[in-house]
């Protein structure tokens, strides 16, 4: 799992939770990977991101790399920024390890890359509904 | 003379290989069939308009053997990110290694619909192949007796829209202001009333591709917002 998943992942539909945002990381395993660098895609990602929760990710997991703390005035030009802001996002990849709601406290495994957010029906607001399959 | 000219600027989607799944897998995960065949024709159909709205963040809910995902990761490379959701952990698991063995990446997760997802408008790009079967209610919900998610592929509840009308309702929170939403129904789920419940939240649908396949109609939607 990218950081970048981990900065779209929320655990609001949980109940009881109101905000569930930015998950805890805990990583037991990670690996660092090459992925072709766009700058032009790095740039077009920062509005749409929230970068203190890519920030504080990073840290608790220590892989900033050099990475500043608040996004730069000349981001879309800056290419030792984006390149920093690309690895964070694209290049640190959680194998194992979990994810955690920061109010509840209930925590998602992490399996092989691949983060398990299936939650049983009775977790999650009425609104949102589930397939409930696993009650 | 114009007609040439448009198939030869015509850019196609490449079929994902997938001949690292056998059969086994597809005991487990849903064969790519008709419908899934039926998306990828009406994807390759609206590439110029992919490709206009520039789409950075793209999400298949129910990426099954990661067949779409993996085909739109490899259209646009580097200039997106692509997330597959799946409830099924084996769909997970096979959307990931047939990325990889297409040599590109989709980020699986594995949940309900979109629901562990942040709603902030932030999806350019949206797919669903979703159970679209007429079922019952209890056939949608009940574990299959081995444990297995198969049935939950095709299963629909009432109209075969119950799964689909749970990802529609906060359709506008999900998606950004120039998005593009793909969704494959059949005549039973009513596509008509479809584009009504959508309207009233902002969006305009179509159909782009229809396929007359066995005793179903199936057909790909297209919604904008307008
Ligand atoms: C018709 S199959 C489509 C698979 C693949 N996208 C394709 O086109 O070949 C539907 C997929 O949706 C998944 N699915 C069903 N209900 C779901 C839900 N509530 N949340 C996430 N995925 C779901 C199924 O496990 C299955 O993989």
């Amino acid at each position: 799992m990218k950081l970048l998943t981990h900065n779209v992942l929320s655990s609001k539909c949980l109940k009881g939770v109101s905000v569930g945002y930015p998950l805890r990381l805990n990583a037991t395993d990670i690996k660092v990977v090459d992925v072709d660098y766009n700058s032009e895609f790095v740039s077009r990602m920062i509005p749409k991101i929230n970068y203190s929760a890519l920030y504080d990710a990073a840290q608790s997991i220590g892989h900033l790399n050099g990475l500043p703390d608040a996004v730069v005035d000349d981001f879309e030009s800056n290419e030792d920024f984006l390149k920093a802001v690309h690895h964070v996002l694209l290049e640190v990849d959680i194998v194992s390890g979990d994810l955690e709601c920061p109010e509840s406290g209930r925590k998602f495994p992490i399996t092989r890359g691949i983060p398990n957010m299936l939650v049983n029906e009775n977790e999650v607001n009425e609104i949102n509904g589930s397939n409930g399959y696993n009650n | 003379m114009e007609a040439v000219q448009k198939t030869i600027d015509q850019e196609l989607l490449e079929t994902p290989d997938l001949s690292h799944l056998n059969a086994s897998d597809y005991d487990h995960v849903y064969e790519p069939r008709e419908d899934s065949f039926l998306f990828l024709d009406a994807l390759e159909k609206d590439i110029n308009l992919i490709r206009l709205v520039k789409p950075s963040l793209c999400l298949e809910v129910g990426s099954g053997s990661g067949v779409i995902s993996t085909a739109i990761a490899r259209l646009l490379g580097s200039s997106s990110y692509t997330i597959a959701t799946d409830l099924n952990p084996f769909a997970c698991q096979v959307t990931h290694q047939t990325a990889e063995a297409n040599k590109c990446h989709v980020s699986c997760i594995q949940m309900d619909l979109d629901s562990m997802l942040r709603m902030n408008n932030s999806i350019d790009l949206l797919l669903f192949n979703p159970p679209y079967v007429v079922t019952t209610s209890e056939e949608l919900k009940q574990p299959g007796v081995d444990g297995s998610f198969l049935h939950l592929a095709w299963a629909g509840g009432v109209r075969g829209r119950e799964v689909t009308d749970r990802l529609l309702n906060h359709i506008d929170q999900l998606l950004s202001h120039k998005s593009l939403f793909y969704l494959v129904v059949i005549k039973e789920n009513d596509p008509d009333e479809i584009s009504k419940a959508m309207a009233l939240q902002g969006f305009k649908g179509e159909i782009i591709a229809s396929r007359k396949v066995r005793n179903e109609m199936l057909s790909v939607m297209r919604f904008q917002r307008g």
